[in-house]
């Protein structure tokens, strides 16, 4: 068999793996999110909380608690990254750098995981195991906590409650992410992942057979704990620089599949979560096909690009190998990346920067959409049901009739709250890449020239601000600008848009539900995902055109 | 005024409490369960997979090694992988791709460079490679730079010199690539390859019979 039927025999297997996840795991996390019992270990967690949570929040309470849950944990997690040096249990690292630590912060407690540090030297066992994959585990929980807050907006009426902040974050991590990830953790080192905590390794090198004289040094590390949560809470934050490149993380082509198979599954899998929470699954099933649609387009054509392997050096060397690993092949490093970038992941298995320019396009064309096929954990379904309403308000501009959605009025409020929602974004990221390009030292980060070299910053600032966190990682960027500003994209990319979500929650929950009449358009027929597809298409394609020309397009039409 | 000091106050005191019991959870409870059930069940591959060759440890199976000389099989080149800057006590791997795109002048030159490099130190009497023959895998670095395998293609190209240089048939060493091949993992997820460092460990074993 050839690479290319492998490769599509993988990605098939990979869908059957998703659809054989799908209802189970949308039934079990439905089930979370409705229950009135708490389980004890929660009511402990409650008790020190001291928080009750059978009270019902409104949006701007819900609000309230998932700025302050994330405020502390940034000032956790930067004061953590500087006492480094002082702390038991770190390989006698030093402390960050201020700038590199606040970024880092904000970095994993927005779901970013964007790295300007290098895993392996500067991050000891505490910070990555009680500080890193912390936030790993509750960043997901609070983004599922936030979309479903939106989907009991549109669940309930005439009341403005969205259910309690501290329940759902705390049954998110309990019943949802710490059960899967254990499992995964354990798969993963049955793989090959390490999972130790070992100092640094010191062990003999072959080299030549008989002189055993070399010596190389690795850390060890409880890898295979971080890396299940990584992947599943779509983080992406690696323990070590090469990321699921790293042979300890991503030993195998088996647990690569695995890899991209905890990305997709809870991003997926919340679209039945959605049907069901709002009493029709043929609903979430609309959605879940606009994703998947997405979803496969992508992973088809980076297939093509990249087995097609245009570019100067591939031709001569007959394959876009370069920062691809051999036990993963084309196929396996181009779903890898069309998953992480589509998602909110930003891990890597294969080096984006060194892909075909069409290749690099793509995955840049995937954040760009606003992380929402499938998105991710939790950011995907909200980013997808904003896109919804702007598709059902077009659909009602095209008819002259007052548009709804899921039984609610779409109106002037929350046509203005969308449109807010989908403006934060590009305005960081053009924004942003246009001052970096104007100012002098910026562009001394570069690793490439010309198109590629403005492709690096681009792809930097959409990463940022759509909270992916993968990069074209010839990029420079623990300068105190990069540190600095992409800090800044993370936080107003993250928290922004999640003020308009909770407050159309909240004024959808308010409304009284409108019954559907003939007039009313039919939202889980394959009409509404083809015009959704195209609503996200258009939308997307007309922001960013431009600057995609300047970049990928402008490289990928040259060779 | 006051008030609405000591709730945001108050607020931000119910974060730090949730933050610290989830801290306990996931990154206390969590990490250590895992270790001990990976360290109970997997004990080898949990530590780094090591191998051993004349009963002293020589690397691990996962992390690929860079500098054996031409009597052994190469590995491919790892142009991104570097050292430390920082905790310099330590002399670290730092795992890394070169992050050149494929219009990149240097990444040209260097795929040029070990092309003809491949070339030249495996053709030898009896045997020429083409460059047409040489697969893409023997002249790009890997994501990690520290890939333990290359493809069973590039294994092969290698055949010749390595039994010339240990004196030993070409069918030999055939055999023993052979046997170190491994193919997709049920025949379809993954692509075939060979583990450079336990080839060469069978390798060394081989020339120390005869």
């Amino acid at each position: 068999m050839g690479p290319v039927p492998a490769g599509v025999l993988q990605l098939l297997a990979l869908m059957a793996a998703l659809a054989l996840a799908y209802r189970p795991l949308g039934d079990h996390m439905a089930k979370v999110y409705s229950s009135d019992k708490h389980w004890r270990v929660e009511k402990w967690i409650y008790k020190g909380i001291g928080a009750n949570p059978d009270t019902e929040m409104r949006w701007t309470a819900y609000l309230r608690g998932v700025l302050a849950f994330s405020v502390v944990g940034v000032l956790f997690l930067y004061l953590l990254q500087r006492l480094q040096g002082v702390l038991p249990g770190s390989l006698g690292f030093a402390a960050i750098d201020p700038d590199q630590a606040f970024n880092t912060a904000v970095s994993f407690v927005t779901n970013t995981n964007w790295q300007s540090y290098y895993g392996e030297q500067a991050m000891g066992h505490v910070v990555q195991t009680a500080g890193l994959a912390v936030q790993n585990f509750v960043s997901a929980a609070v983004g599922i906590a936030v979309a479903v807050a939106l989907v009991r907006g549109f669940a309930r009426s005439r009341t403005g409650e969205l259910g309690n902040f501290w329940a759902d974050l705390v049954r998110g991590v309990v019943r949802i992410l710490v059960p899967v990830a254990f499992v995964a953790a354990i798969v993963l080192v049955a793989c090959g992942a390490i999972q130790n905590f070992s100092g640094i390794h010191e062990v003999g090198q072959f080299v030549n057979g008989h002189s055993m004289g070399g010596s190389q040094q690795w850390n060890g590390g409880a890898v295979a704990s971080q890396e299940a949560i990584k992947e599943l809470g779509t983080n992406g934050g690696g323990y070590f620089n090469a990321n699921s490149a790293h042979p300890f993380e991503n030993p195998t082509p088996l647990s690569n599949l695995f890899e991209i198979f905890l990305i997709l599954v809870i991003p997926f899998a919340l679209t039945r979560t959605f049907g069901l929470m709002v009493g029709s699954v043929r609903q979430g099933y609309a959605i879940l096909a606009t994703m998947a649609t997405i979803w496969l387009g992508f992973t088809a054509l980076m297939m093509w690009t990249e087995f097609a392997h245009h570019g100067p050096a591939f031709d001569i060397a007959g394959g876009a190998y370069e920062g691809k690993e051999v036990r993963f092949g084309i196929g396996g490093s181009s779903i890898f990346a069309t998953a992480t970038t589509l998602t909110s992941t930003g891990a890597v298995n294969s080096f984006h920067s060194s892909f075909t320019g069409l290749g690099g396009g793509i995955t840049m064309l995937g954040m760009m959409l606003g992380e929402i096929a499938p998105g991710g954990t939790g950011s995907g379904l909200y980013g997808m049901l904003i896109m919804a309403i702007i598709a059902v308000f077009i659909a009602g501009l095209m008819v002259g009739r007052t548009p709804e959605y899921l039984g609610k009025k779409i109106g002037t409020r929350e046509i203005k709250l969308a449109a807010c929602y989908i403006l934060v974004t590009p305005a960081l990221v053009l924004v942003f890449t246009a001052f970096a390009m104007a100012l002098p030292t910026p562009a001394n980060s570069m690793t490439n020239s010309g198109a590629h070299g403005f492709s690096e910053i681009l792809y930097a600032y959409t990463s940022a601000s759509n909270n992916n966190g993968s990069a074209f990682a010839g990029l420079n960027a623990d300068t105190q600008w990069f540190n600095t500003t992409l800090g800044l994209c993370m936080l107003l990319g993250r928290f922004v848009p999640m003020v308009f979500v909770l407050a159309l929650a909240g004024s959808l929950a308010e409304q009284k539900p409108v019954p559907a009449t003939a007039g009313t358009l039919r939202t889980e027929k394959p009409l509404f995902t083809g015009l959704l597809v195209g609503a996200i298409l258009i939308i997307t394609g007309l922001t960013y055109f431009p600057a995609l020309a300047l970049g990928p397009l402008a490289e990928g039409l040259a060779s | 005024m006051n008030n609405s000091v000591t709730n945001t106050a108050r607020l931000l005191g119910a974060g730090l409490r949730a933050l610290l019991a989830l801290t306990l959870v996931t990154g206390v409870i969590y990490p250590l369960v895992v270790t001990g059930i990976a360290q109970g069940l997997f004990h080898n591959k949990a530590n780094g997979s090591e191998v051993k060759a004349d009963g002293k440890v020589v690397g691990s199976s996962l992390i690929g090694q860079q500098g054996y000389s031409l009597d052994y099989f190469q590995p491919r080149p790892a142009n991104g992988l570097g050292e430390n800057s920082v905790n310099t006590q330590y002399k670290l791997i730092l795992s890394g791709a070169t992050n050149r795109s494929g219009d990149n002048p240097e990444l040209i030159k260097w795929v040029k460079e070990a092309q003809a490099k491949v070339v030249k130190e495996n053709s030898v009497s009896g045997y020429t490679v083409k460059p047409s023959q040489v697969p893409a895998d023997a002249v790009t670095s890997s994501g990690s730079g520290l890939d333990p395998d290359i493809s069973p293609a590039y294994a092969d190209l290698q055949v010749h010199r390595v039994a010339q240089r240990n004196d030993l048939s070409v069918a030999e060493v055939q055999k023993l690539v052979d046997e170190h091949t491994e193919g997709r993992t049920l025949g379809f997820i993954g692509e075939p390859r060979v583990n450079v460092l336990e080839l060469n460990i069978a390798l060394k074993e081989l020339t120390k019979d005869t």
